[in-house]
């Protein structure tokens, strides 16, 4: 995770008078970690993962999480988790785990008739 | 009255409009990502309050005035924002310190605007506190985290208390047409809700600094002129211009 953030300066505004700070060497002691945000667009619904983002702590995030995924009224509801809380499979694996779920397809419920009333299925 | 209430109503649009463009001066150049986009979010927030005080302004004032002749054809001496709104970004404690400063007390006045007799204002101000409210808890959160944080950010905040404070007196000091909220009734509360933030942010409440005051009477500090210059270039180059 190193040197994953580069800034880019498109305004006219001299370095010294930005006020920001230098991120060019960034280290792991001084990155902030990044968070996996999860948004829940209305009651009733899941939280959908909507992205990721660099926060100091859990409440910056979700402040964070505010102010980057839900401006246009996105959401209800926010949960951060730090990034390397989530264990993930590993795509080398994908075979093994997936593909003998390929020729099963009794398993769908695709020989039963809905009625058309019920959605969301 | 009548007056009395376009100055006000001005006051109000101009001490949101400034302080609306001194963040936007951190667009693209935020300390990362994310609160680039705070600071800029808290900045459109602003300049949405000030237009419709700079709408309201002009219906009442009426003939040619609109939004735009009133934030881009006034000069230094007409505009009433105050003066703490004006200053320089200075470092990130500075600009999270003047936000809080000044969003705590904008708090404190939409709740009292909310009940005075003009419709217009109450409506306004019921618009705008939740934005408000937002504001203090982030800029709120930033001060006690740079305070209470490292050697380097507390002794930038202390910095920043140095260079501001002065300019927070004038916020409770009424301008002859400040009829409306009797805003000197707001000094305590502020003084103790910042008392309360400054005390977790382990960072001192100055006592007896002289306040400077002013620009709600249109006498401001130099920095307003270069403010002037940039956010009304376009429309004093190319008068009339449109998008």
């Amino acid at each position: 995770m190193k040197n994953f953030i580069r800034k880019f300066y498109y305004g006219d505004i001299p370095e010294e008078k930005s006020g920001g700070g230098s991120y060019q060497t960034v280290n792991d002691t001084t990155n902030w970690p990044l968070w996996e945000v999860f948004i829940r667009s209305k009651q009733g619904l899941d939280h959908k993962h909507a992205g990721s983002l660099h926060a100091a702590d859990a409440q910056m995030a979700i402040e964070n999480a505010r102010d980057v995924y839900t401006r246009r009224m996105e959401g209800v509801s926010i949960w951060v988790v730090e990034s390397k809380y989530i264990t993930a499979s590993n795509p080398d694996e994908a075979g093994e785990l997936y593909e003998p779920a390929i020729d099963k397809v009794y398993r769908h419920p695709t020989f039963y008739d809905l009625p058309d009333e019920v959605n969301h299925m | 009255m009548s007056s009395r209430l376009i100055d006000y109503t001005l006051h109000l649009a101009d001490t949101t409009l400034i302080l609306s463009q001194r963040n936007s001066e951190w667009c693209g150049h935020g300390p990362i990502l994310e609160q680039d986009i705070a600071i800029t979010n808290i900045s459109l927030d602003l300049l949405g309050q000030s237009r419709n005080f700079y709408q309201y302004a002009a219906s009442l004032i009426g003939g040619d005035a609109t939004e735009d002749s009133l934030a881009y054809l006034r000069k230094e001496r007409e505009f009433k924002n105050l003066l703490l709104v004006e200053q320089a970004n200075g470092d990130w404690g500075q600009t999270i310190l003047r936000q809080y400063l000044y969003s705590q007390f904008q708090y404190l006045l939409f709740e009292k605007l909310q009940q005075c007799n003009d419709e217009q204002l109450i409506a306004m101000a019921a618009k705008s506190i939740k934005e408000t409210a937002y504001h203090v808890r982030w800029s709120s959160e930033w001060v006690i985290r740079l305070g209470d944080g490292t050697e380097e950010s507390h002794s930038r905040m202390l910095k920043a208390i140095d260079e501001l404070w002065r300019y927070t007196g004038e916020m409770f000091m009424p301008a002859g047409y400040e009829t409306i909220v009797e805003v000197s009734s707001l000094k305590n509360e502020w003084l103790q809700k910042v008392t309360n933030i400054f005390a977790e942010a382990t960072l001192p409440v100055p006592e007896k600094v002289f306040m400077q005051a002013g620009g709600k009477e249109g006498k401001h500090t130099e920095q307003l002129g270069f403010i002037l210059t940039e956010l009304q270039y376009m429309q004093r180059a190319y008068p009339g211009a449109q998008w």
